[in-house]
């Protein structure tokens, strides 16, 4: 009974459009509270995967199951059960701090006397006190990924998807962007991140990288690193993505 | 003369409650034939600044010239002479890539055979495509259309606002390799971006955090203004290895940097002595701890503190 939990199970994974096969037969497995990085280059079919994985697409062929859930039959309560975001799409501009914690927690199902706790606890660990009525649009772009990251997770979700969280923000914020992920990921939270900084390939449990739609190399960042003979990730990554057919997004 | 020149500029935005000042006084020039970085996060006031050098943004106050050409009083000269591949995909997506193509050479008075060596090397690549519409383009084949456009009437100074945001390792690296050998023809580039890695890159850097210049110099120079000595440690459990480096009150800053923290103290006597001491009573095991070099991004880290 010592088995880990399994938060993600994929076996033999496809995605085609018509002719085009974006995701090819992937197999993968990730654990409760594992940090699993999920890199590739632009077009290897990652967007394709996740979306997948979140419920969004449906596979063509394969098996999958998310926090339990069967990504063909179950997709609804995937996404009950997981967290999302992205650089491109994460709050609401014209809600202030608050109004976007309690839209988010709203949304998936709190109810008014834990939203009151979430609130003040998000905005006590994220440092926010006393802004809660500040507009989303008036902070500075690290603050926005901060607190995205934060509603996020605002449900407990068994697992977060992060889709390129850090992109464009300066060094010391990507880093505490990265504090809170370790801190989400120690209470149990299973963190899936995509990202094209290498350094931060090297901050995961482990990491899968895709080339032509396959997962061609998958383990920690320093059995990587042995294997294909590189002092970084960034090594490991140029001879994988250098051998893809398939250019572009 | 030099190519870029950048004296004191201001720019301010209204906002709200007042103004947001996006560039606070900025000087710098660009030699001849140099890749010139400037290295900075969102926000720091990078694409204000390309606005402002190639003359479709106004400065509330200071001066620059390109070419010798005054940014306001010279700025059909300045139009004619420069590239620019804004941050932003900005060609016709209706239009082929062969049609945008030969819709800028036109524009600039001139045709795709008349300066074809310039961006054959690029074009080529993206030539099997040239009927497709740009819109239907990924990613890198934009990028690389985008540069021909800038570069088909063959600029003297190009400007590349965040050529390579989003796009992944490989295609980065390629893209830079066309860079080089743009420069090769002697063109004079001023090329931004958020990674740091790209610094190393150019031949020299500017450093810019909230319209400000943190440092300007080569990148050697940069990691060469790094006084202090830096340390990397490794140890079987890295999060709490950083907590617990962060705690003890001799430490200035601890940072991850991959598999390894960067760390450095603040007075220099017996730093390796303190790693060890905390190693040891935290009971960690596999600990590696070296003294390093610093890179750009530990440089802009220990700035943006200053």
């Amino acid at each position: 009974m010592m088995e880990t939990e399994k938060v993600i199970s994929a076996k033999e994974l496809t995605k085609r459009f018509g002719a085009f096969t974006a995701v090819d037969k992937i197999t993968f497995d990730v654990q409760k509270g594992e940090i699993f990085g999920f890199i590739g280059a632009n077009g290897a079919g990652k967007t394709t995967a996740m979306r997948m994985l979140c419920g969004l697409s449906l596979p063509t062929s394969g098996l999958a199951t998310v926090a339990g859930f069967d990504v063909y039959k179950q997709n609804e309560q995937i996404k009950k059960h997981i967290g999302y975001m992205s650089q491109k799409f994460s709050l609401y501009e014209d809600l202030t701090i608050r109004e976007n914690i309690r839209f988010y927690a709203g949304i998936y199902g709190l109810d008014e006397e834990q939203i009151k706790e979430k609130t003040a606890k998000l905005l006590r660990q994220l440092r926010m006190e006393g802004q809660d009525k500040t507009l989303v649009r008036a902070l500075p772009l690290g603050w926005k990924q901060k607190l995205a990251f934060s509603i996020a997770i605002v449900h407990d979700p068994a697992i977060v998807f992060l889709d390129e969280p850090t992109g464009g923000v300066d060094p010391i914020t990507r880093r505490e962007f990265w504090s809170l992920i370790y801190e989400a990921s120690a209470r149990g939270i299973t963190i899936f991140v995509t990202t094209h900084y290498m350094d931060e390939a090297e901050y995961c449990n482990r990491v899968s990288i895709m080339v032509d739609g396959r997962i061609d190399a998958l383990d920690t960042p320093a059995n990587l690193m042995k294997q294909y003979a590189a002092t970084s990730m960034d090594g490991v990554f140029l001879q994988l993505a250098r051998k893809a057919v398939r250019t572009g997004d | 003369m030099k190519p870029i020149t950048v004296e004191n500029i201001v720019k301010t935005y209204p906002a709200k409650n007042g103004v947001v000042t996006a560039l606070k006084g900025i000087s710098f020039a660009v030699d001849k034939g140099e890749i010139f970085g400037l290295i900075g996060p969102d926000g720091a006031g990078k694409t204000s600044l390309f606005r402002i050098l190639t003359t479709l943004l106004l400065a509330d106050s200071g001066s620059a010239s390109i070419d010798g050409f005054d940014v306001i009083s010279d700025y059909k000269q300045i139009r004619k002479r420069v590239g620019y591949m804004p941050g932003k995909f900005s060609l016709y997506q209706d239009l082929s890539v062969q049609e945008n193509l030969e819709f800028f050479a036109t524009i600039f008075n001139t045709t795709i055979k008349e300066n074809y060596d310039l961006v054959k090397e690029i074009y080529q690549q993206i030539e099997p495509f040239k009927t497709r519409k740009a819109g239907q383009l990924s990613g890198g084949m934009k990028q690389k259309l985008a540069l021909c456009c800038a570069l088909i009437h063959k600029p003297s100074v190009l400007f590349l606002d965040e050529p390579t945001t989003g796009v992944d390792a490989v295609s980065r690296k390629e893209f830079w390799e066309m860079l080089y050998r743009l420069k090769v023809q002697g063109i004079t580039m001023l090329v931004s971006t958020p990674y740091m890695d790209e610094a190393s890159l150019c031949d020299r850097v500017a450093l810019i955090q909230k319209g400000e210049l943190l440092s300007v110099n080569t990148p050697k120079g940069i990691t060469g203004e790094f006084k202090k000595p830096l340390w990397s440690v490794k140890a079987n459990d890295m999060f709490r290895l950083m907590n617990d480096i962060k705690k003890d009150a001799s430490v200035e800053s601890c940072y991850p940097f991959g598999q390894v923290h960067h760390v450095v103290f603040k007075t220099q006597e017996n730093s390796k002595e303190e790693l060890e001491r905390i190693a040891y009573t935290g009971n960690y095991s596999e600990v590696e701890i070296n003294l390093i070099e610093p890179n750009i991004e530990d440089c802009f880290m220990a700035l943006m503190q200053a």
